[in-house]
């Protein structure tokens, strides 16, 4: 949270002195695969650091862990369009739009927002046909990024939160693994992050709508937990969230993973397809030595938090920019689990 | 825009399809991961991506995602994709859309599955080897072919050593064949699971620890698997001890069965040659495990065993097998046939002993059980369904 907090504002201290630019409507509209990021003036400035006046920050509640990288992100609406609300599920970004995700580390976790490397920024289009997912690698100098999309591998290397040097193959997706978690379950692309629920912080909502872009705000807006912050709800609720945005993008009913039977959506209800006493399927060693998803007061037989706990390709879940483990994500998992009233599942 | 007659506007497409179907060659060499992801990026429908002669060392997995396209190698033994650096991905190579046909590679050393293809319609595996060269070994990867919720499924002359679970896996699929393919040092050889309409024929399944599974689980999108035929196939000599994790489903398999039919209905085989199997040459049985899904049915129903060929069975059962050295004990060996006992309409024709376990519920296999010869010749006429029809263009293209 103070994290997240502290980079938006390094990127506040950055816009405040960025010029003005248009952004290329026609480009975004267009059916052309920009080799450069720069095209798109959507941002500007060494690694992009400096968004155009009509791109705004936002932030998540619980957002996607990506190997603890920090993430800006920022959206795009063309002029004269709205998001169209949505109780439920992400909300309607018209045509035009455009989510755009840096991905950097800091030298230090334990300073946050500075010295951040940024390695690259994904941008999701919503063109006529759809959206679609570009990533942009930058360059040694940062004077521009480059469309890669077959992916990429990065090393890198700082200090993590422990005071100890961290190094990992960071791995750029290529967009069929954008793809791969963007599924829509018909053969499009999806957004994951901006729904309602995880949008509803900072007054970040009430803000579009007075800018005028986004279309209507109900009284009481969902809200969903932060995943870490415990404030925000319980331990089970904080744990669904975080399943919520780490997992149910390919575990939910109609998603890449829905062959599994394990759907770890908000909405899911309690029982089998949420993992509870849940036999793997196709889980191969993915499943351990254990017989259940989620096996109800007993975390160290649960395969959920087994499969996190790997970084063997074979096993580790998400199967996807992952190459750490998330700790702090399984230490509120297993208590979740570890609380949950035991069952007769064997 | 000016709007463009229907029939130029499909003329044109025509042409351009016809134009622009092209091939993409990728040689082995430096970069070879990112130059092998982007011909299976930059393909455009109607292509081919002709994978060269020679060892691909890939440190991730790769995808495709663009309908129409064959990805061909120069053969199971000369293009080798080499997954052994793989970094990241749940599997070799993951299929995502439709009329693809993969042909004349091999898959090796993928850290999780080999190929897995999901929602990938009318796909054809020919003429494909995936292997994890060190034999068989519990971290293997799980599956070595893997088409999952798929319709129209063709896998012709696979071979597939050391898979941790199954060597050739379809699950929740329809419309399915599996034929001419070779499936040795895997877990469970072949594997149909919660699919409808399987053809499986002319396999060698062999040292595996089962050779061919017909299973349904619960809890999963589609169930209730049913109308497949297993026949014309060898499975013999299935000795390798069970080394799947101990979660897995397949996990259960006794060590040495020839084929185990589970949970299914109108399961068929017949005239297969089934051998040298330590605990059974054929096990059919329901789902013993504990399960809340309302609409899964964990029984056996409609199973027609006729006109197999056997040879050895029952002489050294796994233990897995309960019960077994008892039997072996009693009888000299367990017999070639076995039943839990559960479910309905079981027919067995082959003229070999069959035991029944006696058992009223699958879950009583570990406590309860009263295994005695029964003679399973007699019950209502069990028809066969009609063999499986792929779309024409699925045989063609493995002319």
């Amino acid at each position: 949270m103070r994290h997240a907090l502290a980079a938006l504002a390094a990127w506040g201290v950055i816009v405040s002195a960025s010029p003005p630019k248009q952004v290329d409507d026609a480009l975004i509209l267009g059916d052309t695969l920009p080799p450069s990021l720069s095209a798109f003036h959507l941002l500007s400035g060494p690694y992009g650091r400096t968004p155009a006046k009509a791109v705004m920050p936002y932030m998540l509640n619980t957002p996607l862990f990506s190997d603890y990288a920090e993430k800006f992100r920022f959206l795009y609406v063309p002029n004269g369009r709205k998001i169209g609300w949505r109780d439920n599920g992400v909300l309607d970004f018209p045509v035009g739009s455009v989510l755009v995700k840096s991905f950097g580390y800091p030298a230090d976790m334990r300073r946050p927002g500075k010295k951040i490397r940024i390695l690259e920024t994904r941008l999701l289009i919503r063109r006529e046909s759809g959206w679609i997912a570009l990533p942009y690698v930058w360059n040694a100098d940062g004077s521009d990024a480059t469309l890669k999309r077959a992916g990429a591998r990065i090393g890198i290397s700082w200090i993590h939160t422990d005071g100890l040097p961290r190094t990992i193959s960071y791995a750029v997706p290529n967009v069929n693994q954008c793809k791969g978690c963007h599924d829509d379950g018909a053969g499009g692309v999806a957004l994951i992050g901006p729904k309602a629920h995880n949008l509803n912080r900072d007054d970040q909502l009430e803000a579009l709508v007075g800018q005028g872009r986004l279309d209507r705000l109900p009284a009481n807006a969902p809200r969903l937990p932060v995943w870490n912050d415990p404030r925000t709800g319980s331990i089970a609720l904080r744990a669904r969230a975080y399943l919520d945005v780490n997992c149910a993008h390919c575990h939910n009913r109609n998603g890449p993973a829905n062959t599994s039977g394990l759907w770890l959506d908000w909405g899911q209800p309690w029982g089998p397809n949420l993992g509870i006493g849940k036999r793997p399927t196709a889980a191969g060693r993915g499943a351990g030595d254990y017989d259940f998803a989620i096996e109800p007061g007993h975390p160290e037989r649960s395969i959920l938090t087994f499969r996190m706990k790997s970084l063997d390709p074979g096993i580790a879940m998400p199967e996807l920019g992952r190459a750490t483990v998330h700790e702090e994500a399984i230490a509120l998992l297993d208590q979740w689990i570890a609380t949950m009233p035991v069952q007769e599942t064997r | 825009m000016k709007p463009i007659p229907f029939f130029l506007t499909a003329s044109l497409l025509g042409l351009a399809n016809a134009a622009f179907a092209g091939t993409i060659r990728v040689e082995p060499g430096a970069d070879a991961q990112a130059r092998l992801q982007s011909a299976l990026i930059d393909a455009s429908p109607g292509d081919t991506v002709e994978i060269g002669a020679g060892r691909f060392d890939l440190t991730d997995g790769l995808s495709l995602d663009i309908d129409r396209v064959t990805v061909r190698g120069a053969g199971p033994d000369a293009t080798i994709l080499s997954f052994k650096g793989q970094k990241g991905a749940g599997e070799g190579l993951l299929v995502t859309s439709d009329d693809v046909v993969l042909r004349g590679f091999a898959v090796e050393d993928a850290k999780g599955d080999g190929i897995k293809s999901k929602a990938a319609h009318r796909i054809v595996y020919h003429d494909l080897r995936v292997e994890w060269t060190g034999g068989p070994k519990a971290g293997n990867g799980a599956y070595g072919v893997y088409p999952v919720e798929s319709s129209d499924v063709l896998i012709d002359k696979v071979t597939v050593k050391g898979a941790s679970d199954a060597g050739i896996y379809v699950g929740q699929s329809k419309n399915i064949i599996v034929r001419n393919s070779l499936a040795m040092f895997n877990v469970a050889g072949i594997e149909i699971e919660n699919s409808y309409n399987a053809d499986v024929y002319g396999n060698v399944a062999t040292r595996n620890t089962g050779g061919i599974l017909v299973f349904d689980l619960p809890n999963l999108p589609q169930k209730g698997g049913h109308s497949v035929r297993i026949f014309k196939n060898r499975s013999f000599h299935n000795d390798t001890p069970n080394f799947a994790p101990p979660g897995n489903t397949v996990a259960g398999v006794p060590n040495g069965t020839g084929v185990i039919v589970m949970a299914n209905r109108n399961v068929h085989v017949f005239d297969n040659d089934i051998a040298d199997n330590g605990s059974t040459n054929i096990f059919i049985v329901g789902y013993r495990s504990s399960f809340t899904d309302t609409g899964y049915n964990p029984l056996p129903s409609d199973v027609l065993v006729s006109g197999n060929r056997h040879g050895r069975a029952g002489f050294a059962p796994g233990p897995q097998f309960v019960g077994g050295a008892q039997m072996v004990a009693a009888m000299g060996a367990v017999p070639p046939i076995v039943w839990d006992g559960t479910g309905s309409n079981i027919q067995v024709k082959d003229k070999v002993p069959a035991l029944s376990l006696g058992l009223k519920d699958p879950k009583d296999r570990e406590t309860a059980s009263n295994p005695a010869i029964a003679d399973l010749s007699h019950g209502p006429e069990i028809v066969q369904p009609p063999a499986v029809m792929l779309p024409p263009s699925m045989e063609a293209a493995i002319k």
